[in-house]
């Protein structure tokens, strides 16, 4: 019972970081209806940021691994993600607008492995141990609560779900209330009525860039705190992973991103906890292709009629 | 005889005088020649499915592992002694075993298009690794050796020439329109009556099948295998020479081949002498930022490839 519970923690903690991957997917499919390929890429990008921006950040915040250095250096890395993702789509995807979608695809697979390989190349190929921004330990928990307090809960792990819980919240919030948000779920329903009604499409589709590209950068300094190793491919697999928790949640439903997310994780952890490390992708991939053989639309999507 | 069919024979010819002299050859280019036979097939065969059938596939790979690996555990069954039919039925297994891998992939395409299929394959590609990974009898994560060196100049480019007649020959029948009908507008086939399933399935099938031929080859030329080997990256690597070569046409994909095969043993060279820039070293020796770059600026200028519509064979009408 307990290791199943401990078991639950790490999956969450693992989960909650590719909710915040899969948000970019998710978003940026929404509105485009296109998958960014290069969006695990931004993650590995992020996790660097603050490789490089920690040690200035962290003096700047009073020197020593702390709450405010930690917050400076994770905003920086989202500054840093967005601007990187609108420039992408500046450059690469909108030229490629109204080219075949197959075109969009190996442009987004070209600037994947672009940044991959120029992150092996500029950052060094080996994986470099990330500076420790806030002191990871695991917490004691009280014996009052009897069996439950042999859990091994870490300090890592509760800023992974507080910060993760925050950033989600704001996302609902710009979402649901503000004007751009409204273009967003305007543009995803109809682009062509959008537009008519004025929403500015360039705009939107730059700040949902910025937003998912933020989300991910957060979730390279996050991973980046539980797991202080870092290397330029690191964005492959969780890429991967994280569009698996999109397509399962519903790829262009934000809430189904996030729960698919926290769903991946914690099959994962429940099958290196339970099987074998070695069948962990295997199986994420064939839940990937059992969603889509069953139920191609998710959990919480809704099925789309295919338009001539 | 038709002109195809002669052209086949000339090939094939070919390839017997060639092999009299390969055994001459610096090993060094030898090498590099089995290899360029190789990606020939790899490429021909993934052209096969994403230029004439416009299934965008990132698990080719995962085909050639198959071929690979199944050819590989049968010749060393058989031991030493097995001979070249033996290597040869061996190939030709390998390549029934990855066309059977190809219609476990074709056949959940069916509900798909476009990137979810990329994904798709891409997660075949993974499981079929994962699988070899974790069986044991076929070494696992230590890789598979000891097959004999069957391999040789001839037989790879008799299966090259054999898989470029056979797929252009496929091309230019009433199949071939049905590829492209596929790839044109899925919908608009269907409206008219072109069984669109038939197609994909069809054109996973023998592009796994020549993938399987190229793995078993591989196999029995390197006489070592790894899961690692076969990896995403691999795939990519395919990928990259489609749509280089340009999107369905063959001969622009085999010069792709040809071409990406030889530049990185180019560039090695280019990055010994030390008269160059070293930034211009570096960059050569990470021959795939140049790779990457190349297909972002394609993309944007020339989507069609460098080859463009190049083609063996009839032209089109």
């Amino acid at each position: 019972m307990i290791e199943f519970l401990q078991q639950l923690v790490n999956g969450l903690s693992q989960g909650a970081i590719y909710a915040l991957i899969a948000l970019g997917y998710t978003m940026v499919f929404g509105v485009l209806r296109f998958i960014n390929f290069a969006h695990g890429d931004i993650y590995m990008i992020g996790a660097f940021a603050g490789f490089y921006s920690a040690p200035k950040l962290l003096a700047l915040a009073g020197g020593g691994p702390s709450f405010a250095g930690a917050a400076l250096v994770l905003v920086a890395a989202m500054a840093l993600c967005a601007a990187a993702g609108v420039l992408i789509e500046r450059v690469c995807y909108r030229p490629l607008r109204a080219q075949p979608r197959l075109t969009v695809l190996i442009a987004a697979i070209g600037v994947s492995l672009l940044l991959e390989n120029g992150g092996q190349f500029a950052f060094g190929a080996d994986p470099q141990a990330f500076p420790e921004i806030i002191a990871d330990s695991a917490i004691d928990l009280p014996a009052s609560w009897g069996e439950f307090s042999l859990l091994t809960i870490t300090v890592g792990q509760v800023i992974v779900l507080g910060s993760t819980a925050v950033l989600l919240l704001a996302l609902r919030a710009v979402v649901l209330h503000t004007r751009t948000g409204m273009a967003m779920r305007a543009l995803s329903l109809n682009p062509l009525a959008a537009s008519l009604m004025g929403v500015n499409t360039d705009a939107v589709v730059s700040f949902t860039f910025a937003v998912g590209s933020a989300m991910a950068g957060a979730a390279g300094i996050l991973t980046a705190i539980q797991q202080p190793s870092i290397d330029p491919l690191m964005g492959i697999n969780a890429g991967l992973k994280a569009f698996v928790a999109a397509v399962l949640g519903g790829i262009g439903n934000i809430p189904g991103a996030a729960l698919g997310g926290v769903l991946i994780g914690i099959l994962e952890a429940l099958v290196v906890g339970y099987i074998s490390p070695t069948y962990r992708d295997p199986i994420v991939f064939a839940v990937l292709i059992v969603v889509l053989l069953v139920r191609p639309s998710g959990l919480l999507g809704k099925p789309e009629r295919e338009k001539v | 005889m038709s002109r195809p069919r002669t052209l086949l024979l000339a090939a094939l010819a070919l390839c017997a005088a060639g092999s009299v002299f390969s055994g001459s050859i610096n090993p060094y280019y030898h090498d590099i020649l089995i290899m360029i036979g190789i990606n020939i097939l790899l490429a021909a065969s993934l052209n096969l499915i994403i230029g004439h059938t416009g299934q965008f596939s990132l698990g080719h790979a995962g085909f050639m592992a198959v071929g690979a690996y199944s050819s590989a555990w049968i010749t060393i069954a058989w031991g030493a002694s097995a001979g070249w039919l033996a290597y040869l039925s061996a190939l030709f297994a390998g390549g029934v075993a990855a066309a059977a891998a190809g219609l476990a992939v074709g056949v959940p395409s069916l509900r798909l298009r476009g990137d979810y299929l990329a994904i798709v394959t891409l997660g075949f590609g993974e499981i079929i690794k994962g699988v070899i990974q974790n069986a044991e009898p076929l070494g696992a994560q230590r890789g598979l050796g000891g097959m004999a060196q069957h391999t040789n100049f001839f037989w790879t480019f008799a299966c090259v020439a054999l898989a470029i007649y056979g797929i252009t020959t496929l091309v230019h029948s009433t199949y071939g329109s049905g590829f492209l009908a596929v790839r044109d507008d899925e919908i608009a086939a269907e409206a008219m009556g072109i069984n669109t399933t038939k197609y994909k399935v069809l054109a996973f099938v023998i592009g796994a099948f020549v993938a399987g031929i190229a793995g078993g080859l591989y196999a029995h030329f390197k006489q070592f295998i790894h899961p690692e080997g076969f990896s995403f990256l691999r795939s990519v690597d395919i990928v990259v020479m489609v749509i280089l070569g340009g999107m369905g046409s063959t001969a622009g994909v085999c010069l792709a081949a040809v071409v990406l095969t030889v530049l990185p043993e180019f560039l090695r060279s280019v990055s010994d002498y030390p008269w160059l820039p070293a930034p211009v070293r570096e960059l050569a020796e990470n021959r795939m930022i140049l790779y990457s770059i190349l297909i972002v600026v394609l993309m944007l200028t020339r989507p069609q490839g460098l080859f463009g519509k190049l083609d063996f064979g009839r032209k089109k009408p």
